[in-house]
């Protein structure tokens, strides 16, 4: 069913390039097309840790906050003459403890993932903004941008890492005892700590790793922008969710597939850049992709319940 | 008379899911006023042909006739309102609401001024709610919230909340389902609700009885169908028919024996609980668990021994008191901790506690095993299959390894809980209601595999509110009573009268344990009455 599912949502996205393709011809280029993969990996990126904490039956609305603080980190780091290794380490250190912060929260405090994030959703924030007095950070090494406008052949530096990405946490997700942890952790809590596993440590590692997500989206999106700005990553968490979702992920938990969300954000990348090309009013777009999710889940509900019957 | 057609009748009817076809041509015919007992093994179809019924299946084949006329069922709105009521295992109520509201949920009656405001008019509500209440013959208050009724009391809820028309258009119930009701309650209970049973067939509603108790068939049924792998293999009136009979005609064996115990060796003591008090729950309970032995325990509910598993299995803390495993102290913080100390707890309620329904079985099984199967955390398929593929075959599960546990029958589900630890080290086994909505055959498969266990030399606790399969499987009964030990029978010594009598806090009239507790007096308002 599941396989099903995720190879519904893929006909959606070739349905849909197809029909942008029909629409405006350059839509198909090789240079358009590496561009929305360009610009849908920081939201890709995201979604990972977004798929984790999902797929055990969490939420992270704190993603967003913690891209820009991490960044803003990353910056001062570079900014101050830091060597690149160590401002990285750094960045994807705030990220980490970050995420650990929520996760200890949520699962040695046994507080609601919503209301904890929600929390340090503003918190993150405040940070970003406190440290920087509020002002974006600049005046990076080249070195550093390599990270954004780097190629490999023809294929930029962010969407390489992506690939990545996907790859390492999609064999994480299948075929490590985390990996099992959290889909079981999302399926059934309490029959998975009767079965000897720790929970709680298992919970807030899957928070650190959406932290270190957010984290790793932040060095591209700072190399990119060329700075870092404390108010970066606004609605991030609400993308990060939609490609979630769109790619067939349960927010009960225990059912998804990272392929899915890979699609999903694709969808809305593509969506974006298509709508973008047509000259859609930047308005009217927010009230197209919301339409989409709606769409998509839709879908997904009306599937599942044929399926049941 | 006789020309008055069936309340209801099913004819040929048929549904297949992908890979197993789950009723092949079924009959069941069904006249007003009649408790109709549906017996089957589990995952015999019994669940699937009352869905369908219910709107919450489509048929592939077959029809529906409604007092001789042919009707289709498009859905569960639809089926009420042809006066089908399905009382599921699993109660559907909302806790916090009250009795009242929960009844009357769908339509809550509004009034006067109220009534486009939607204001609610509790005077009527707890009017009809009293008048449908007495009318059962059921002593609840219609304000009292239903998170604070017993299990007992929430099913007699359930129940005339099914009774109840929804709305002045809707027809009363003719055919009601009840599925396993009694399996939570009480022996006072099970009266009760046999007495609405009675009172409800004279009234003419046809009633659907699913049950495993044999006692109960005879008790209340007056026909009985059996079905077994999607077909019907008999339909009997009951008085012609014997236990023997129909536990053949489920089983298509014979399950002479239905405790076929065999006595192990005693061997070192395995657990020494000390002491163990947890407030309010758990009071001062010392026992000792040997190699080779079954420890029963029996009580009512509420007594405290689902308490007192979760408590020893490092699921819940306990406030004082001490564990010994295998003579050393141990204190266990999470389950884990018991696990690593071979302590394995199959939890009472398998779907919430037990299983990742979405999970296959045999990661499932794997589940406790995983880290012990990873190589830096890596995982390997096969080797979580080759773990599981010797326990499906060994528990006869009927199921392969790799279907998600979501798709399995009752019985096979129960025995994927048990598969989760007979892969590892487990030495002391906690099986809280280990049968309980398990169909004969695989009943008799639990208690062999539990002999095989002893035999090995591990220990078992066995907490059931069975109690032929308390007196026939266990070395010795511990009885509980509000959270206390009231004494502990030997084999030899335990009767159904004895284990009763302590359950229900009665003195006993043989003391076996003179240092036992036994709080209250005789006919002290013990928990069932």
């Amino acid at each position: 069913m599941n396989r099903a599912r995720q190879f519904g949502t893929l006909i959606g996205l070739v349905a849909l390039c197809f029909v942008l393709w029909i629409l405006t011809p350059y839509f198909l280029t090789v240079s358009n097309l590496l561009n929305v993969a360009e610009q849908t990996s920081i939201n890709a990126i995201v979604a990972v840790g977004m798929t984790f904490v999902i797929l055990s039956a969490g939420i992270d609305l704190s993603v967003g906050s913690i891209v820009a603080l991490s960044g803003v980190i990353l910056g001062m780091a570079l900014r101050d003459g830091q060597p690149l290794v160590l401002a990285l380490t750094v960045a994807l250190a705030v990220g980490v403890v970050s995420g650990a912060v929520n996760g200890l929260l949520i699962s040695h405090g046994d507080l609601p993932p919503f209301i904890v994030t929600l929390g340090t959703m503003s918190i993150a924030r405040g940070a970003a903004l406190l440290v920087t007095e509020g002002r974006p950070v600049s005046g990076f090494a080249a070195s550093f941008r390599v990270l954004a406008t780097g190629r490999v052949g023809f294929v930029p530096a962010p969407v390489i890492i992506t690939a990545a990405v996907y790859l390492l946490a999609h064999l994480v997700l299948t075929r490590t005892t985390f990996g099992r942890y959290v889909y079981a952790i999302g399926g059934n809590e309490e029959a998975t700590r009767l079965s000897g596993v720790a929970v709680r440590f298992h919970k807030a590692m899957i928070y650190a790793v959406s932290g270190l997500m957010s984290a790793v989206a932040a060095v591209i999106l700072t190399a990119r922008l060329n700075s870092a700005q404390p108010i970066a990553g606004m609605m991030y968490e609400l993308d990060a969710i939609a490609a979630t979702v769109i790619g067939g992920t349960s927010l009960m938990g225990g059912e998804g597939t990272l392929g899915g969300t890979l699609v999903g954000a694709l969808i809305m990348g593509v969506l974006r850049n298509g709508l973008n090309l047509l000259g859609v009013s930047s308005f009217l777009q927010q009230i197209v992709i919301g339409g989409v999710i709606v769409v998509a889940v839709l879908l997904d509900t009306v599937l599942k319940r044929k399926h049941r019957a | 008379m006789s020309a008055r057609p069936p309340a209801l009748e099913m004819r040929g009817i048929r549904k297949a899911f992908p890979g197993v076809v789950a009723l092949d041509g079924v009959d069941l015919t069904l006249h007003a006023g009649e408790v109709h007992m549906l017996l089957g093994e589990n995952g015999a179809g019994k669940s699937t042909l009352m869905k369908i019924l219910s709107g919450a299946y489509r048929k592939d084949a077959g029809e529906i006739l409604l007092d001789g006329v042919r009707v289709e069922i498009s859905g569960p709105r639809d089926a009420l309102a042809r006066g089908i009521r399905v009382i599921y295992q699993e109660l559907t109520l909302v806790p916090q609401l009250s009795a009242a509201e929960n009844i009357f949920l769908g339509a809550l009656p509004t009034s006067g001024v109220g009534r486009r405001l939607g204001l609610l008019d509790r005077r009527t509500l707890h009017g009809q709610t009293t008048r449908l209440l007495a009318d059962l013959g059921i002593a609840i208050d219609p304000r009292t919230r239903v998170g604070r009724l017993g299990l007992a009391q929430r099913q007699m809820i359930e129940i005339a909340k099914a009774l109840a028309t929804a709305d002045a258009d809707a027809p009363a119930a003719r055919v009601l389902v009840m599925d396993e009701p009694t399996s939570a309650l009480t022996t006072r209970e099970v009266e009760q609700l046999f007495s609405l049973i009675e009172r409800l067939s004279a009234r003419g509603v046809a009633i659907v009885y699913i049950t495993h108790r044999m006692d109960e068939v005879f008790r209340i049924g007056r026909r009985v169908t059996v079905l077994r792998d999607g077909r019907v293999i008999a339909t009997r009136a009951l008085e012609t028919v014997t236990v023997a009979e129909l536990v053949r005609m489920m089983a298509n064996r014979d399950v002479t024996d239905h405790f076929p115990k065999v006595r192990a060796a005693r061997g070192p003591e395995l657990l020494r609980v000390d002491r163990l008090s947890s407030s309010g729950v758990l009071h001062d309970i010392s026992f000792t668990l040997h190699g080779g032995e079954v420890l029963g325990v029996a009580g009512l509910l509420g007594a405290g021994r689902t308490e007192l598993a979760r408590a020893i299995a490092g699921a819940d803390r306990f406030d004082a008191g001490q564990l010994h495993v295998a003579g050393a102290a141990v204190r266990f913080r999470t389950p884990a901790d018991a696990i690593a100390r071979g302590i394995g707890l199959l939890p009472e309620d398998r779907k919430a506690e037990g299983l990742v329904a979405g999970l296959t079985v045999a990661r499932n099984v794997a589940l406790p095993h995983a880290r012990r199967l990873a190589r830096w955390g890596v995982l390997s398929s096969r080797r979580e299959t080759e773990l599981a593929r010797p326990i499906v075959s060994d528990l006869r599960i009927k199921a392969t390894a790799t279907q998600p546990v979501r798709l399995l029958s009752g019985g096979n589900q129960q025995k994927v809980v048990l598969g989760k630890w007979l892969a590892g080290s487990v030495r002391v086994f906690i099986f809280d209601e280990p049968t309980r909505g398990v169909d004969v055959g695989a009943k008799v498969e639990i208690y062999n595999l539990m002999n095989r266990l002893t035999a090995d030399g591990a220990g078992i606790i066995m907490i059931s509110s069975e109690l032929p399969e308390l007196l026939g499987m266990s070395d010795r009964i511990l009885v509980m009573h509000r959270g206390r030990i009231h004494t502990v029978l030997d084999r030899d010594d335990a009767t159904e009268e004895r284990v009763v009598g302590a359950a229900l806090g009665l003195e006993s009239t043989v003391r076996l344990k003179p240092d036992t507790t036994t709080e209250g007096g005789p006919l002290s308002n013990g928990a069932a009455g």
